[in-house]
């Protein structure tokens, strides 16, 4: 299973790019994406996620080709 | 309903009005018309910012404005919303966000007004990055409720 993970703003920073293809070896939800990903990178703060531009939860179980963003909380407006 | 991200320095006040005349010189029920204008300010948590960077999720932005604008019309008696919101390098007192809302009476519009406003703030996928003597620092929430949506 194949998804792209895309970062935002000081997240991206963090990570330091702003996408990437993931391959799955099982199901997963994306807050343990999330702890894969972010397993040796600085950033603390709180985070927001969406899959295919819908916000979800931490238990959202991941399909194959889902698109997957972790981003800060937003500050527009 | 229209949404745009705006890439490039605008006047909000010529597109408010340009809008009003394409799309609604007809509608002879509108007895108000509620509008919020944010603009950047040059200082921020006690220091000068010279410039601000504003980043977006293309693919989701616009179609959340438009469930933020739908949740509102559903909610109030709305005619009709527009949202403009800049994107990239933004100076001071230049226009970050514009929403205006149209209905027959005050309330309605007035309340659709700050709700979008407030869902915008707290939802919509865009990120600030200010400019200060110091080098760049992203800019931290102030609505608390975006730390209510969700967290991986």
């Amino acid at each position: 299973m194949i998804i792209v993970v895309k970062y935002f703003a000081s997240i991206s920073d963090a990570v330091g790019k702003t996408s990437e293809q993931i391959v799955l070896q099982h199901e997963m939800t994306v807050g343990e994406v999330w702890s894969d990903v972010s397993k040796n990178i600085k950033y603390t703060g709180k985070v927001m996620t969406a899959v295919n531009h819908e916000y979800v939860d931490d238990k959202h179980l991941l399909k194959n080709e889902d698109e997957v963003a972790f981003f800060p909380p937003v500050t527009g407006g | 309903m229209y949404i745009e991200i705006i890439n490039e320095e605008f006047d909000p006040w010529q597109k408010l009005v340009d809008y009003k005349k394409s799309q609604l010189k007809d509608r002879k029920n509108i007895g108000a018309c509620s509008v919020f204008l944010g603009t950047m300010r040059d200082i921020n948590s006690g220091e000068e910012i010279k410039s601000m960077e504003l980043q977006h999720y293309p693919e989701m932005t616009e179609s959340y404005l438009e469930k933020i604008a739908d949740n509102a019309t559903k909610k109030y008696k709305i005619i009709d919303t527009i949202i403009l919101h800049r994107v990239g390098l933004v100076s001071p007192s230049d226009p970050i966000v514009l929403v205006a809302t149209w209905s027959e009476h005050r309330e309605d519009a007035f309340e659709a007004t700050r709700e979008i406003m407030e869902a915008l703030k707290s939802e919509a996928p865009f990120w600030k990055k200010e400019s200060t003597d110091k080098g760049f620092r992203w800019v931290e929430p102030q609505t608390e409720t975006s730390e209510d949506i969700n967290e991986a």
